[in-house]
């Protein structure tokens, strides 16, 4: 094997490296999201517990019972790292193996 | 009558749509992070946050219809619910391959750009008038600006900074609308002709 061609398929590798690095910091973000945004719920709720009515429920009404907004944002986060963020993981991933 | 008894009152409403806009902001923002094209793999992906929009729009209709004490806040409400079909139905079309142009994404931007301005013109008070009134115009001026993010991507529709700023915009959108109450003081301050803090 001639010296170019060597350094030709080191530098092919390199950066097929480097994609893949990207790729994996990509789906890291994605997976963290979700898991972010219900945190920041959870500290909100900490920080603000009488924005959780179901905490001292009594003498509230039904909209302030159902109205939960730290709640909400836990909700999203949880289901925006269950419904979604798996499927976007595995399609990133799979045009790293070059599937369709 | 009957209605003003089972509604919910309004800062809920408030809270309500900025989870819409907590899902949009995250929705975008996953797109903006793994790119067009693995996000548009999916086919039911392309439609989500588009559909959102759309979807949020109709529900303008019933806020402008129960929950607004004057014209020009009719006007406001009216307006936002017609922008979210405008920018919601384009972006469909897009999605679903009718429209090709990346220019579409103008119809974003003069959503928000329209946004803006009613925020601004509908806030009659000053800024520390109270909570709601320091909001709408924090809100019309980040919609307003933010506008330009949109209108970078229809003419570099593959800039990672003005999509993460279009994601972004959604994500401070729902923050300050989950800041919303009816009547609240804002940095200590409240107008005495804002009324008395319920809550």
């Amino acid at each position: 094997m001639s010296a170019d061609i060597a350094h030709s398929l080191e530098r092919n590798r390199d950066a097929a490296d480097a994609a893949t690095r990207q790729r994996v910091r990509r789906a890291r973000i994605v997976l963290a999201l979700g898991p972010l945004t219900a945190l920041a719920g959870v500290v909100w709720a900490v920080l603000q517990p009488w924005r959780i009515t179901l905490l001292h429920p009594s003498g509230q009404g039904f909209w302030w019972l159902v109205s939960e907004p730290p709640l909400y944002v836990v909700l999203v986060g949880v289901l925006f790292r269950l419904a979604l963020a798996p499927g976007i993981v595995a399609d990133l991933l799979d045009e790293e193996e070059g599937e369709p | 009558m009957i209605v003003a008894r089972i509604q919910p009152p309004a800062e809920m409403v408030h809270w309500w749509f900025a989870t819409g806009f907590l899902v949009l902001g995250l929705l975008l923002l996953a797109e903006a992070v793994v790119g067009e094209e693995v996000w548009a793999r999916r086919p039911w992906r392309r439609y989500l946050w588009p559909g959102f929009v759309f979807a949020m729009g109709i529900l303008m209709f019933p806020v402008m219809t129960f929950f607004t004490s004057s014209t020009i806040h009719m006007v406001a409400h009216g307006t936002w619910a017609q922008v979210m079909l405008f920018a919601g139905g384009a972006e469909l079309a897009v999605a679903r391959g009718k429209l090709h142009s990346p220019r579409w994404r103008l119809c974003s931007a003069a959503a928000l750009a329209v946004s803006g301005v009613a925020f601004l013109v509908h806030e009659q008070n000053d800024w520390l008038f109270s909570r709601a009134a320091f909001l709408h115009h924090v809100l019309g001026w980040t919609v307003l600006v933010c506008a330009v993010f949109p209108l970078v991507q229809a003419f570099r529709p593959r800039s990672t900074a003005a999509a993460l700023g279009f994601a972004a915009t959604f994500l401070v959108v729902a923050v300050l609308l989950y800041c919303d109450r009816d009547t609240a003081p804002i940095f200590g301050h409240l107008s005495y002709e804002a009324g008395v803090p319920h809550r």
